[in-house]
């Protein structure tokens, strides 16, 4: 006999039998866009045949015509910095925050038990409550956005952190154990890299969260920023320029988004596949 | 042969209780079993479902504190994990985070006894012995169940363990590839010349790899007797078609049908 394995051929990814259409691949992607595109166009329509008032609901033409308008007079890149300084440093110092700390919390028990019905507490709170707190604390300035995010942000990635943690697989500490690995070499070894899947699904949720937190923040006082630049416009019927602030944040959350959901399928492997 | 071959793992009056947390209920679990293996030997242990085969394998690791009696091994008392012997467990618990080269590695970057090129060259023969050469930088996810349990068992060669303990290592294979592994780990242990202590709940499998098979009475556990298999040593898979192999076959399945129908539990394997 030989000493080649006998199932080598399972473990090479198999080739596409036959290729498939451009249709069969994308089919999804291409429904998606179709619809979108469908609806532009009933939305562009509509509003010029007269169906619906372009004050109250714009149209796609009037949403591009504003941001143009707003890169041409260059106002936009202001309120595109001051949000983006702020969902950077929230969220930047959730993730300082949140991952250590759940870490920590994941690991010791008591740690935990200590801790758990403050998170628990604060988790279940809207965070939107406690804005009125902030401003009394850090006032209508930069602090103030940056607390709103970063308590918005912190709680996802803390919690999923501690999960992450603590639902490490019985029978990798076992194999751990085996090998004689100390408390430390467990934790290093086995919790740390095996709760990696679960802390990037935290560091995605939070992002949703920060989302919230900027406009959130902003519409209740501000100078600058996306969402400030929204409800100053929707208080002055500026409808095209509230749109536009829609498309900006739901596209950066879009991207950032897939960005993040690109590194988890990198690790999807991980979660799936492992246990028979 | 000539000198007696030392004894590698001893075995003496071993009893071990066990909490069962989903029960709520201390089982008796082990009631003295006396064993011994010596150097190069593969005894395999048979018996009953749920009769503790499993148990008394984790104590012999050190994973499992024993209640009464003592396991040497290598003249040493077991009383924790030691690089002196090494687990391929049933399910392959290969970590999905690393390659087959790092799963390998796990023991020696644990021990860290030596320096990392060492480890790496001591990983990568490992890898070539079970047949996996080619393969060093795939994830886990990436191979079949065979070739899991071949890193498996690597992972456990890798610290250079006296004893080898092999918890149902081939299970979850399919029938063919179980049979075809059974042969490879013939093998791998002839050529890295260990001992081997192998828990199956399959006769035929303990039969063809062993030179004796121990089977298990129905819990709490005692040895209800040591079968010496005495077939050629050199096993290929045409052994098991002979008739003494059958006959062999036969007396193992009725010992455990016994013990099986003493304990009220069905003969499920």
């Amino acid at each position: 006999m030989t000493s080649v394995p006998a199932d080598t051929s399972i473990a090479k990814p198999v080739a596409n039998p036959r290729a498939k259409s451009v249709w069969r691949k994308r089919e999804n992607f291409i429904l998606g866009a179709v619809a979108v595109a469908c609806f532009m166009i009933f939305w562009e329509a509509s509003v010029a045949l007269g169906w619906a008032k372009a004050l109250f609901v714009s149209s796609p033409s009037r949403i591009v015509k504003a941001l143009v308008a707003m890169i041409a007079d260059g106002s936009i890149w202001n309120h595109l910095a001051v949000s983006g300084m702020e969902f950077g440093i929230g969220y930047t110092l959730a993730v300082i925050v949140g991952i250590p700390l759940g870490i920590l919390m994941g690991w010791y028990r008591r740690l935990n038990a200590v801790l758990d019905p403050f998170v628990s507490a604060l988790y279940a709170t809207p965070r939107i409550a406690l804005v009125p707190l902030i401003i009394i604390w850090f006032g209508v300035d930069l602090a103030s956005k940056i607390a709103i995010i970063f308590l918005s942000t912190v709680f996802p990635i803390l919690v999923s952190t501690i999960t992450g943690v603590r639902t490490i697989d019985r029978d990798f500490i076992k194999v751990a154990r085996s090998f004689g690995a100390s408390d430390r070499q467990l934790f290093m070894t086995v919790a740390l890299p095996s709760s990696v899947p679960m802390l990037l699904t935290g560091l995605r949720l939070g992002l949703g969260h920060a989302l919230i937190g900027i406009v959130v923040g902003e519409m209740i006082g501000a100078q600058a920023g996306i969402g400030y630049m929204m409800s100053l416009a929707g208080a002055t019927f500026q409808t095209d320029k509230v749109m536009v602030g829609l498309v900006i944040i739901a596209g950066s959350g879009m991207l950032l988004t897939e960005v993040l959901r690109m590194i988890e399928r990198r690790y999807e492997s991980w979660r799936v596949d492992t246990r028979h | 042969m000539d000198a007696p071959r030392p004894t590698k793992m001893a075995a003496t009056d071993v009893r071990l209780d066990y909490f069962n947390e989903r029960i709520g209920q201390t089982l008796h679990v082990l009631d003295g079993i006396d064993m011994t293996v010596t150097e190069g030997e593969l005894v395999s242990i048979v018996g009953p479902s749920g009769c503790g085969k499993s148990t008394f394998l984790a104590a012999v690791d050190g994973l499992i504190r024993v209640d009464g009696g003592e396991i040497k091994v290598s003249g040493q008392t077991v009383t924790k994990p030691g690089p002196d012997r090494a687990m391929v467990f049933q399910n392959d618990s290969l970590f999905p985070w690393r390659t087959v080269l790092q799963n390998v590695m796990y023991g020696l970057e644990l021990q860290q006894k030596m320096p990392k090129s060492a480890m790496i060259d001591r990983a990568r023969g490992l890898v070539e012995l079970v047949g996996l050469k080619g393969f060093a930088d795939h994830y886990p996810h990436e191979l079949s169940g065979g070739m899991r349990q071949r890193v498996n068992i690597a992972r456990a060669l890798a610290p250079d363990p006296d004893l080898l303990l092999l918890d149902e290592p081939f299970a979850a294979l399919d029938a063919q590839t179980r049979e075809f592994m059974q042969a490879e780990l013939l093998k791998i242990l002839e050529r890295t010349r260990k001992t081997a202590l192998f828990i199956t709940h399959q006769i035929d499998e303990a039969i063809f790899l062993s030179n004796r098979v121990a089977v298990f009475s129905a819990r709490p556990a005692k040895i209800k007797e040591m079968v010496t298999i005495d077939l050629p040593a050199a096993r290929n898979l045409t052994i098991k078609h002979q008739p003494r192999f059958r006959d062999l076959q036969e007396h193992i399945w009725r010992l455990i049908e016994e013990e099986s129908a003493r304990s009220g539990l069905m003969a499920t394997n």
